[in-house]
């Protein structure tokens, strides 16, 4: 664990930036604006053309992997501390690392698969 | 007694004061640092949201709208609200932290605080900007 956990902190550094740059936006978007009408939202024609091109995809792979190693770092640690489960330590890593990785399995298949 | 004694990390006769699982509401520093702390939660959310659109996108036309229909939901809006709040807070607190994790020199020179974070800031405008513009068009 020692000798992995530098590269876990950069995932979660880089996943924190990403996040920090990005998620605004994109939540604003997708998840307020769109819903309640305040703009319209992209046309299926339109994402799909866009998720044709190779960059497209590697920023959404991007998108949803990093941001989710950021959330399986930072949330382990709150966990021992917010919750006192320093005795569950190897557990919750495994969940939350597992968790983020899953995440990326099936982002990075999904994209593969785009016909 | 076996021969090899049982160590626990934590020694159990040792004194230690109990300490509630609300700690963090006593003090309005530690309150914020979990909040910040928790902002991670949200961010998983939507990256997630992220990976239902993207399966919708693949699955077709159909599933792309009733994703768009779901998300009409009073519950969806609701939380993305509260996530917004989050994700803010933490892109806030992100981009002013920044300065203490890294050190940039220019000719020698440590480059101040508020360029850092200004730049962080220019950098958040211009990326959400050129996203707004592409996700507008379509």
């Amino acid at each position: 664990m020692d000798r992995i956990t530098p590269f876990l902190w950069l995932l979660f550094s880089a996943g924190g930036t990403v996040a920090a740059l990005l998620f605004p936006v994109h939540l604003f978007l997708t998840g307020l604006a769109f819903p309640l009408g305040w703009l319209e939202a992209p046309r299926y024609e339109f994402l799909h053309r866009l998720l044709t091109h190779p960059v497209t995809r590697l920023y959404l792979l991007v998108l949803i992997s990093l941001p989710l190693f950021h959330w399986a770092h930072r949330f382990r640690y709150t966990l021992y501390d917010g919750l006192q489960l320093k005795h569950l330590t190897a557990l919750i890593a495994v969940l939350c690392y597992g968790a983020a990785l899953v995440g990326t399995v099936m982002s990075a298949y999904l994209l593969w698969t785009i016909p | 007694m076996s021969a090899d004694p049982h160590y626990t990390l934590y020694h159990p006769r040792w004194y230690r004061r109990r300490v509630s699982v609300w700690w963090w509401l006593q003090n309005r520093s530690y309150t914020r640092f979990v909040l910040r702390e928790l902002t991670s939660v949200f961010v998983a959310f939507f990256a997630v949201v992220y990976l239902w659109q993207l399966r919708a996108l693949t699955q077709g036309p159909e599933a792309y709208g009733q994703f768009l229909a779901r998300l009409k939901a009073p519950l969806f809006e609701g939380v993305h609200a509260v996530a917004f709040v989050f994700v803010l807070f933490h892109a806030i607190t992100w981009f002013n932290l920044t300065p203490k994790a890294m050190v940039v020199r220019m000719r020698g020179k440590r480059v101040p605080d508020w360029a850092i974070v200004g730049s962080n800031y220019a950098a958040w405008l211009l990326v959400s900007g050129a996203v707004a513009f592409i996700l507008l068009r379509g």
